[in-house]
């Protein structure tokens, strides 16, 4: 094709492009201005956000209110809290629902069916359901204010989506690996810990991921189970922190932002994951 | 060999302990709470049984039915702004545009981010002294605009809608496009033969082929806002006047702050009856049409 023809051809194609691509640029910045906002008054005092100029680049930044934030607001402790919690959560989770889903879907036994599908109906109970009776239950075990009363009803959310998943990785396993491995003398427990287990990988962060959105950013729990600020997770210590610093925007935005940046850095170096588990989590069956 | 595979003690180690756990705190509740809410009980000492005395008395009541309405009108705004926005979004992104990654990564962001903080964040965006919309409004010279968003009854609803809509049109639009994208390519080369426009390709085969992904999205966006707590609970604590309260935080405010257990967990069973209620419809819909 010579250069004449494919001028008037492009044109008008190009002028769509262009609006479309207008289109798109204005909608990123609406989903992702709010939150450069925030980093950006996190940094600032409340001369410079209550002066008029709360859109703007920080004149200076002023990292105290991050230092302030840590130290006097509790941010460490919440911050301490959310990562034991989401860890030892993640990690039961994965190890129960690895084993169940392999159970289910790799082994021989009557009621693996009925036992899946009971599984997987949990996925539809809102966890509003449970608040009331699992705050009885917690209160009568004496485990109001400490880590379980979150890690365990955490990871029993957590158990149906992840045997989904995991349950539908293994059924894609080929058989003659198991019979292999079996022949070459392993029983059960090491043929599943061996040889399927790290198969599943990608089930395995998939899984993981998931699991550490849900319970790294869940509140009616934990604002239910936990009073006492030692305990605390961020997302119910930023609460109390914004009763505290009512009118301290820094110092509340710094705080936010703390809360926010391990969930971005996740995402930041591991989008494409991130982005699959989402999709993975949605289309079941 | 088979023998391996049905061990019935290995079966009983790796499914027992997950199968108690998920039923005591999981499925038990569920009849508990049903069970709880044809009590009236205020959590000391043992409850007087009521029958279902607590369900008349919420669909009777002013401010419960106000809360399952603006639950509703949450379902409606989720269904009919937030899903097209996405679906618009998703075909866009589906359709090989430059930049087509940056974008997705770019709109999935507010989905990742703890609701207390989208709420927070949200709460000074309204500020009515210093807030990011009024400051916007007074400097492209709308300063009739400028108002207390979330502290007056005429806006406070429609402004606590917003940051659910934001934040989840990054979710369906990801969605949309795994579907739009699972589609087989031979499809649109054919339609691209047969001179079918872009937008004529999008509403006779795009969308069609979408359904299943589209029922997914309807499903969760609709138990989404019957769900929504922590929003609400963070921005206005149902206020101003119960404005814009939800069954999940007159719920809340039931048991914890008022001591009427039974009366809040009638409100639970309500909302798991909705979300099931709502499930099964979509699927109807989605079966005969």
């Amino acid at each position: 094709m010579s250069a004449a023809e494919a001028v008037p051809l492009k044109k008008p194609k190009s002028i769509g492009k262009i609006l479309l691509q207008v289109l798109l640029i204005l909608v990123a910045v609406t989903q992702i201005y709010p939150l450069i906002w925030l980093a950006f008054f996190s940094l600032k005092d409340n001369s410079e956000i209550f002066s008029g100029d709360v859109a703007g680049f920080p004149k200076h930044f002023l990292w105290s209110n991050y230092t302030k934030a840590l130290s006097e607001g509790h941010i460490l402790t919440y911050f301490f809290n959310s990562v034991l919690v989401t860890a030892v959560s993640i990690l039961l989770v994965l190890i129960l629902s690895a084993m169940t889903g392999y159970a289910i879907t790799r082994m021989n036994w009557k009621l693996s069916n009925l036992t899946m599908t009971i599984i997987l109906l949990g996925m539809m109970v809102p966890i509003h359901a449970a608040l009331l009776p699992l705050f009885m239950v917690l209160k009568n075990a004496g485990l109001l204010n400490t880590y379980w009363a979150l890690i365990i009803p955490y990871v029993a959310f957590g158990i149906p989506m992840a045997v989904f998943i995991l349950g539908s990785f293994f059924k894609g396993v080929p058989r003659e690996l198991e019979e292999a491995a079996v022949i070459d003398g392993c029983g059960i427990y090491r043929t599943f810990f061996s040889i399927i287990l790290p198969l599943v990988r990608p089930a395995v962060s998939t899984v993981a991921i998931f699991t550490f959105l849900s319970c790294w950013n869940e509140l009616m729990f934990a604002v239910t189970f936990i009073n006492k600020e030692s305990y605390q997770t961020l997302t119910v210590g930023m609460m109390s922190m914004v009763g505290t610093y009512i009118t301290q925007w820094g110092i509340i935005g710094a705080g936010l932002m703390i809360t926010t940046i391990p969930t971005i850095l996740i995402y930041l170096l591991l989008n494409k994951q991130v982005q699959q588990s989402m999709i993975a989590g949605a289309i079941k069956g | 060999m088979n023998s391996v595979f049905s061990n019935k003690t290995a079966i009983a180690i790796f499914v027992l302990p997950t199968f108690l756990i998920f039923s005591a705190i999981v499925l038990v509740p569920i009849f508990v709470s049903s069970y709880y809410s044809l009590l009236d009980w205020n959590g000391i000492g043992k409850g007087v049984y009521v029958g279902f005395h607590n369900y008349a008395e919420m669909f009777t009541d002013s401010r419960a039915l106000h809360s399952i309405r603006n639950s509703l009108l949450f379902a409606a705004a989720s269904i009919f702004i937030q899903l097209p926005i996405s679906l618009v979004l998703a075909l866009i992104l589906a359709s090989n545009v430059k930049g087509e990654g940056f974008y997705r990564t770019v709109y999935f962001i507010p989905v990742l981010i703890s609701t207390v903080v989208i709420a927070q964040l949200w709460s000074k965006i309204y500020n009515a002294d210093y807030g990011l919309l009024n400051s916007l409004l007074e400097s492209v010279g709308l300063s009739s605009l400028v108002q207390d968003w979330l502290g007056q009854k005429k806006t406070a609803l429609i402004a606590s809608f917003i940051p659910t809509l934001w934040q989840y049109i990054g979710y369906h639009m990801l969605l949309m496009y795994a579907g739009a994208r699972s589609i087989s390519a031979d499809i649109f080369e054919v339609a691209k033969i047969d001179g079918a426009s872009r937008v004529r390709t999008a509403f006779l085969i795009t969308i069609p082929l979408m359904r299943p992904i589209l029922k997914v999205c309807l499903v969760f966006s609709v138990i989404g806002a019957f769900k929504v707590f922590d929003l609400i609970y963070v921005l206005t604590g149902g206020g101003p006047f119960f404005t814009t309260e939800v069954p999940s935080t007159l719920m809340y405010t039931s048991i914890f702050d008022a001591f009427r257990y039974g009366y809040g967990s009638a409100i639970s069973v309500f909302i798991i009856a909705e979300c099931l209620l709502f499930t099964l419809i979509i699927n109807k819909f989605f079966k005969t049409e």
